[in-house]
């Protein structure tokens, strides 16, 4: 019985494999596939699942409506298990063996540098819909979430005029997005003539939880007599016990206002935000924006997961535009060809979910308008301001190494071009 | 600040004018209301300044309303409507119920934090004489964050006649605060009411001294500057003290995830990469507990965490067990596979917890008291981190004495020490060894409800502490409970007094080399066991 066994599961097995590979194979002439390259396992999970969710409604949608260049969109989905040496992986199986014509996914830094060779090597497109650091602008990603200028300065302004804020402590993990957005900053901060003295720096390890120390730190530092707020880019778990503890120590909104670039709807979906009202949070998207498109969006949303609790959030908006822009390119190049389609998407225009246009720049990242939300009791943010279109900047003008970079890949086809030398610093 | 000061001006101007006109208080109420019907923060602005000013008895009151999120507006009709406690809708102008409106056609009056300043500030100047003593205390404190000038004559009249000495004290500082902020007041007063804020001595009246040093001359420059210096030394000192409470509250929350490991790894030397699931296992019976008495009673929300502690011990302790005779006891005596089989255990019980219950963060919500603080001379300490204190000492004593007292504790005692002579003795060492387990497992579930209150509950909450409990464990001592307890108050203590100056990413460096250092020094911990069954 057991030889038996021994002998026949591996023939079963590559059976399986022979019809898995006849009928993808059979099924790729017909369907365009689309690549998810988001983590539904590990410590990425509680953000990424929701991204695989709402890319797998926009395929639904799209292909209700007759799909693209009159083929079906297919979803292949992977589970890169928040481990970044396997994103390279599953994206290398995405493109080589299940050949998608583009993919749609990562959430943190470090995945999205694991996979950029991969991209590059195979000649492939991802569209990338999380806010980020900056400094990057390559040929094959498409950067859809917001860059430092179209999320943190605008939220520093917003402190600044309308809580005549003069003392500024900048809290994060300690990781690249924190470092750089907060180097960028405090390079900002002082450019307004912000003494040194005023601004606190702070960095925690990922996860943290006991903030007893720091929340009395920050206290402290708010009793100079000067108006203070706290600018977070503390990281996803983080937040949860860094807001309980401001919380506990008394520490009002009113008082000493934080500022998040990482908290939104679904991060507050675990706690009670009674305390924290009046905080704020600075994205390009609110659940609680009314227009039309969002409205069509939420109910899409609760029909497609039938669960009208679930929250929208900003990096699902992200997907939203870009997942649009990819259609509407690869329609207007009439093909899924990955070279065709880089050339068609700068210029591209599609709908975001706050009632205006995003256009893919040449530097592949978008305009989109930066809005500021105050938590509300119920876990949503009631938007207090909104600027217009901010094109994303790839390259900071704050900091020395990138103020003369521009990215640039319609006319000079380069992504780091040098304004000043007229050069391409090269790419890598 | 500018705001404030804006604010005031306007309060004060507004105040003149109703004074002497007091019969244009209805109309003024009308016409302060209308801007709460514009949905504009500006006109918001002006209708809660013009409203505090016009002297009606219903200012309070709407107010309040506004305060709590309980005033709503209807645009077209230019209505605006305060929602009781009971959900019922009354006439912000009369206070009469509101009839033949439906709440649908409502909107919230909505408020950003430079409104919510001036709500307070108006609060504070309404309810100074009201006849709470909670509220007229609440009023003094935020008359002292907003320095309204406006607010002064109806100070003087409440220190004139406040009986209870707290609130009285409040009401000086606040007058103090005031005083001594205005430019146009006489020196010697300034300086007077910097004495009296001097002595209130916290962070606020350090902020506010600062501010005055920073924007004044002579000798008011010199009072608040030495004002400054007193309460910076006073301060400095409660700093250390207060280092220390968040040391111990630190310690006890690593004693907590520490103690069962202190069993299954300190006594029965097995390498559990699985105890941080166990603690994550009890998080979430907390959640359904809790889930199961907001669906079902309600009323018994105060005690969920007192359901949820035996429960959590059960439950984990029963998984415990289930382990221990489904994997671990083929694997005794070698170390490495159990650490392979345990940690892929941990990833099972992970993916499981998030596929029952989803990637996302589950809120516990925490009992009334476990919520807020409370003063201690300079310290706030809250009662959530209290009571976790006084409960790691509380399971930490029973583990003591179960270990000490009771036959299954002598038993298993006996089996640490030496497997084959107890065996010989007639103990069914087996059964020792699941029980043991058992106990272990259901300690740290036990400590998952504690943490629960103070850390996300989500299937990633074991990683975080698991290495933390085997540095507290290898640190305290293998094999010793006391060690256990001096190693994470040790460990949570130096770790407070360290962050202040290398910040917390560093002063976990300098503690983990620390402690690399000392086990090179001391092998066996702490609190080394000594005798044959250790040497042998």
């Amino acid at each position: 019985m057991l030889t038996w066994l021994r002998k026949t599961v591996p023939g079963l097995g590559a059976l399986a494999l022979a019809g898995a590979l006849l009928g993808g194979g059979a099924e790729a002439a017909d369907t365009i596939k689309v690549g998810i390259l988001h983590s539904l396992s590990g410590t990425m999970a509680i953000s990424e699942t929701t991204l695989k969710d709402v890319m797998l409604m926009l395929i639904d949608e799209q292909n209700k409506k007759g799909g693209v260049l009159g083929k079906k969109l297919e979803p292949v989905v992977v589970d890169p298990a928040s481990n970044w040496p396997l994103f390279a992986e599953k994206a290398r199986d995405l493109i080589s063996n299940q050949k998608v014509a583009v993919v749609f996914g990562c959430w943190t830094s470090v995945s999205r540098k694991s996979v950029l060779p991969v991209f590059k090597e195979l000649d492939s497109i991802l569209f990338y819909p999380v806010q980020y650091e900056g400094e990057e602008s390559e040929r094959n990603v498409f950067y859809t979430g917001a860059a430092p200028n179209q999320q943190a300065i605008p939220a520093v302004d917003y402190l600044m005029k309308e809580e005549k804020v003069k003392r500024w402590v900048l809290a994060g993990t300690d990781y690249v997005y924190p470092r750089t957005t907060n180097k960028i900053l405090e390079a900002y901060l002082k450019a307004k003539g912000v003494a040194p003295d005023d601004i606190m720096i702070n960095y925690t390890p990922f996860g943290h939880s006991d903030w007893q120390t720091i929340v009395s730190d920050i206290k402290k530092f708010g009793s100079a007599g000067k108006k203070t707020a706290v600018v977070s880019t503390i990281n996803g778990d983080a937040n949860v016990p860094f807001y309980k503890e401001l919380g506990n120590q008394g520490i009002k909104a009113t008082d000493i206002p934080v500022v998040a670039f990482s908290v939104g709807e679904e991060e507050l979906a675990g706690i009670d935000t009674k305390p924290l009202v009046g905080h704020l949070a600075a994205w390009n998207y609110f659940e609680s924006v009314k227009s039309p498109e969002n409205t069509k969006f939420i109910k899409e949303w609760h029909d497609f997961t039938t669960n009208p609790k679930r929250v929208t959030n900003d990096p699902m908006e992200a997907h939203f535009i870009g997942f649009n822009m990819w259609v509407k390119a690869v329609e207007k190049a009439g093909t899924t060809d990955a070279d065709k389609v880089i050339d068609v998407l700068p210029g591209t225009k599609a709908p975001n979910l706050t009632g205006g246009m995003s256009e893919m720049l040449p530097n592949h990242h978008i305009t989109k308008p930066v809005l500021i939300g105050e938590i509300k009791g119920d876990g949503q943010f009631d938007v207090v301001s909104k600027t217009g279109m901010v094109p994303g900047d790839a390259w900071s003008k704050y900091l020395e190494g990138s103020k003369d970079l521009i990215g640039d890949w319609k006319d000079k086809k380069c992504g780091n071009y040098n304004v000043k030398t007229n050069k391409c610093g090269g790419t890598s | 600040m500018r705001v404030c000061k804006l604010t005031a001006l306007l309060l004060l101007v507004l105040c003149l004018c109703g004074g002497f006109i007091p019969k244009a208080h209805a109309q003024s109420l009308d016409d302060a209301l209308a801007g709460f019907t514009t949905d504009d923060y500006s006109d918001t602005d002006k209708a809660i300044t013009d409203l505090a000013a016009s002297g009606n008895p219903r200012a309070a009151d709407i107010i309040g309303a506004l305060q709590e999120g309980r005033l709503y507006f209807n645009g077209d009709a230019k209505k605006v409507y305060i929602k009781d406690k009971s959900g019922a809708l009354q006439e912000a102008a009369t206070g009469a119920g509101a009839t033949g409106i439906s709440a649908d056609d409502l909107q919230p009056v909505r408020l950003n934090n430079r409104l919510r300043r001036t709500v307070d500030a108006a609060i504070g100047g309404l309810t100074l004489l009201s006849k709470d003593p909670g509220k007229r205390f609440d009023a003094a404190q935020s008359v002292f964050k907003s320095r309204e000038e406006s607010a002064l004559p109806t100070l003087e009249a409440a220190i004139a006649q406040e009986s209870d000495p707290r609130i009285k004290r409040a009401l000086n500082e606040a007058r103090a605060a005031i005083l001594a902020s205005k430019a146009d007041v006489a020196e010697n007063v300034r300086v007077g009411a910097i004495d009296t804020i001097r002595g209130r001595g916290d962070q606020d009246a350090l902020g506010l001294l600062s501010g005055i040093a920073a924007s004044s001359e002579g000798p008011v420059r010199n009072a608040a500057q030495a004002g400054m210096s007193a309460i910076r030394a006073k301060i400095a000192l409660w700093n250390n003290l207060q280092n220390v409470w968040y040391g111990l509250s630190l310690g006890s929350v690593l004693l907590l995830a520490a103690i069962g490991l202190a069993i299954t790894f300190g006594v029965m030397g097995i390498i559990n990469m699985a105890h941080g699931e166990m603690v994550m296992i009890g998080a979430y019976t907390t959640f359904v507990v809790q889930e199961y008495i907001r669906s079902h009673n309600p009323a018994l929300f105060g005690m969920s965490l007192f359901i949820a502690i035996p429960l959590a011990f059960v439950v984990t302790g029963m998984i415990g067990i289930a382990i221990e005779r489904s994997i671990i006891r083929f694997l005794y005596g070698r170390p490495l596979e159990t650490l392979l089989a345990t940690f892929g255990l941990s990833l099972i019980l992970q993916q499981a917890v998030r596929t029952i219950f989803g990637a996302n963060n589950r809120e516990v919500g925490a009992p009334a008291f476990m919520s807020g603080t409370f003063d201690f001379g300079g310290l706030a300490i809250t009662y959530g981190r209290m009571w976790i204190i006084v409960f790691a000492i509380i399971v930490f004593i029973a583990l003591q004495l179960v270990l000490r007292l009771t036959p299954f504790g002598l038993r298993m005692r006996a089996v640490t020490q030496n497997r084959r002579m107890a065996s010989a003795m007639g103990i069914d060492t087996n059964r020792i060894d699941a029980l043991a387990f058992g106990l272990g497992s259901g300690i740290a579930g036990m400590a998952g409800v504690a943490l629960s209150q103070i850390d996300n509950v989500s299937p990633n909450l074991g990683q975080s502490y698991i290495i933390d409990s085997f540095m507290v464990v290898v640190f305290g001592g293998v094999g010793n409970l006391w060690g256990t307890l001096v190693a994470a108050m040790t460990l949570g203590v130096a770790n407070k007094f360290l962050e202040p100056f290398a910040g917390a990413v560093l002063g976990k460096i300098v503690l983990l080399i620390f402690i690399i250092l000392f086990i090179q020094k001391r092998p066996r911990g702490l609190f080394a066991l000594k005798g044959r069954a250790v040497e042998a």
